[in-house]
């Protein structure tokens, strides 16, 4: 297994990271504190937590535009049930399952129905975030049980949030299983060779539906811990994530036409992407600028490898 | 007229959805008797308009294998161009303030196609970067501001506004780029070959088609589109600011989807998404009349595209189905 263009790949945003740990710190003098790096985590870390098993479905050569309208659809479930003096397990629970079952209609659209998945998802999209809006309206709900903050705001050891350990865990296990089983290695042959593949006698029907139904239930986690930090919810919610995750995924070094990626250069991207709106936000630069930077970023990263080619 | 058995499938696709817009309409009309009055219908039309045009542009762009995620955000960053030239020199009068956002347009249609074409880059990861681009350079121009009608020029808000026989002139725009739609892409050679290039781009290539040529064309027709409607949303709606027309991408898609256009390239008629079009204004327009909330629109569009993705889905399924391995 030739690892080298990939190892190339993730040396690369090691350095941005560093050069960016670098700047920020030269430039606000409260950057490079334990505090406040803590609290630059939960800048990334929910939409980190999707962008993993997205970059599974990725590699397998399918895409998942539906997450953030996943995200709004669990978190109204929670709220409703919430108002209805759900406890905080039960919440928990509604959340996960409802990003369970959104994904598994994304599998089966595409497995059973044939349709391909950025067709499917941006239905799907549509659909949830609609029936998050149908359902809510102009309304806010924020009846959340004291206890619920604690996913989205409480700490597990010092400085290390719920949210990071979280992230930290589920990186493990996406690593573990894309590098380190046969699983793995039939999610890179399905993006590579989805012919092939199933010639081999493998039924790649059943994991993308279990990529997809996986990538649900990262999206209902993401929902109850984003839900617990705000401690409210908005039809809103999550506006435009889908783009932001996708471009962590891509920044890390996976493919767009599958069969490449992997999880440390997936990991990195966040670390990159978090720092960035962390930093330029200590620096007062509004979002919609730093959208600029993200997409000229977008681009960079998947123009540099063609412009080298071409030579 | 050729019997029935012997239409295409793209024909009988179109009649299919024709029958259905109608049965909408009928349903609709049947109980509402207000909804097909002229005075309504003409409003119709005004609020489908801009769908139309710039579901004409995004139908090239996925003809030819792209998509182009950033189309309302060039509507925005033109529409603002021409509020912004039109604060600066109001003597200048409308024409001036069309070409800015003509042009803009295009260049910015250019600039994904050429990074498509060039580069080979996948049209959906360009796209959504240069949506994040285009909306952040509206900031940067505005300075976050809005432009408020006060600060608009008569000429420049009533423009869209003007009634010729019964339409508003965004309403004739649509009107002449559906008919030019419909004609272009049945008679002209340059719809064949963006035809043939979505098809099959190895075999477009082998007779004298470049089909990277041809991303670049339908990018920077769909550009110019979008362009030309971003000075028509400002002055219709006679304000500007960043976030407008956001996520409006998505419903000019949905609506290329409905109307029959694959999103694996080559198929799709431009009869068709008119239809796709009219039979999303049909059902936003009569929401209030039915009583339900506006805020159901969107579950109502989502179910609508899953159907109609399923339903096409389906009807290819004989074509190459043991060679795409699903």
């Amino acid at each position: 297994m030739n690892l080298a263009p990939l190892k190339r790949w993730e040396s690369m945003l090691a350095l941005v990271l560093v050069f960016e740990f670098v700047l920020f710190s030269a430039l606000s003098p409260y950057f490079l504190s334990v505090d406040t790096l803590s609290d630059a985590t939960f800048n990334f870390t929910e939409r980190a937590l999707v962008a993993l098993p997205l970059a599974l479905l990725i590699i397998a050569g399918e895409i998942d535009i539906s997450v953030a309208g996943i995200i709004a659809l669990a978190s109204v479930a929670m709220g409703l049930a919430a108002e209805q003096g759900a406890g905080t397990a039960t919440l928990a629970t509604i959340g996960l399952g409802t990003g369970l079952a959104a994904g598994c209609v994304n599998g089966l659209l595409v497995t059973v129905g044939r349709v391909p998945s950025i067709v499917a998802t941006i239905g799907t999209m549509t659909l949830f975030r609609g029936a998050a809006y149908a359902v809510l309206g102009d309304r806010v709900l924020k009846n959340y049980p004291d206890s619920f903050a604690s996913f989205g705001q409480g700490y597990l050891v010092g400085p290390v949030s719920i949210e990071l350990a979280l992230f930290a865990l589920f990186a493990v296990i996406c690593a573990l299983f894309l590098h380190g089983t046969r699983w793995g290695r039939v999610v890179f042959a399905i993006g590579a060779n989805p012919v092939a593949t199933r010639f081999s006698g493998i039924p790649i029907d059943r994991y993308r539906f279990a990529l997809f139904a996986l990538t649900g239930l990262a999206s209902g986690l993401a929902a109850v811990l984003l839900t617990s930090r705000l401690g409210s919810t908005r039809p809103s919610i999550a506006q435009g994530w889908e783009l932001e995750i996708i471009s962590i995924v891509i920044l890390g070094g996976v493919s767009v036409w599958g069969g490449k990626g992997s999880i440390l250069g997936v990991v990195l991207a966040a670390l990159v992407f978090g720092l960035i709106t962390f930093g330029l936000g200590l620096m007062n630069i509004p979002g919609i600028v730093m959208s600029i930077f993200t997409g000229t970023l977008l681009i960079l990263v998947v123009a540099v490898p063609a412009l080298v080619r071409r030579r | 007229m050729k019997p029935y058995r012997h239409w295409s499938e793209t024909a009988r696709r179109d009649f299919h959805l024709a029958l259905l817009t109608l049965g909408l309409f009928v349903a609709v009309a049947a109980k509402f008797p207000a909804f097909a009055t002229p005075a309504h219908l003409a409003g119709l039309l005004d609020d489908t308009a801009i769908l139309i045009m710039l579901a004409i542009g995004q139908m090239l762009v996925i003809l030819v294998r792209g998509i182009d995620l950033s189309m309302a955000a060039n509507l925005a960053l033109c529409g603002m161009l021409a509020a912004l030239f039109n604060r600066e020199w109001p003597e200048a009068g409308v024409v001036p303030v069309l070409a800015v956002a003509l042009g803009a347009g295009t260049l910015l249609g250019a600039f994904n196609g050429i990074l498509v074409w060039k580069l080979r880059l996948p049209p959906i990861v360009v796209t959504l970067g240069t949506l994040s681009i285009y909306r952040g350079v509206i900031y940067l121009l505005s300075g976050g501001a809005w432009v408020n009608e006060n600060e608009m020029t008569r000429e420049f808000v009533d423009f869209t506004r003007a009634r010729f026989l019964g339409l508003s002139t965004l309403s004739w725009f649509a009107v002449v780029f559906a008919v030019a739609a419909m004609f272009e892409m049945r008679h002209t050679r340059l719809a064949r070959d963006l035809y043939a290039a979505g098809g099959n781009p190895e075999a477009a290539a082998y007779s004298g088609i470049d089909p990277g040529r041809m991303q670049f064309i339908a990018y920077v027709v769909s550009g110019a589109i979008a362009g030309l409607a971003g000075y028509l949303w400002v002055s219709r709606f006679a304000v500007a600011y960043t976030d407008i027309a956001l996520g409006f991408e998505l419903q000019v898609i949905a609506a290329c989807l409905i109307g029959g256009v694959a999103i694996s390239g080559g198929a799709g008629s431009a009869v068709g998404v008119l239809l796709g079009c009219l039979f999303l204004g049909i059902i936003r327009s009569s929401l209030p009349l039915v009583g339900i909330s506006a805020f159901w629109q969107m579950f109502i569009n989502g179910v609508v595209i899953v159907v109609a993705v399923l339903l096409s889905a389906r009807q290819r399924r004989h074509v190459r189905s043991i060679l795409e391995a699903r």
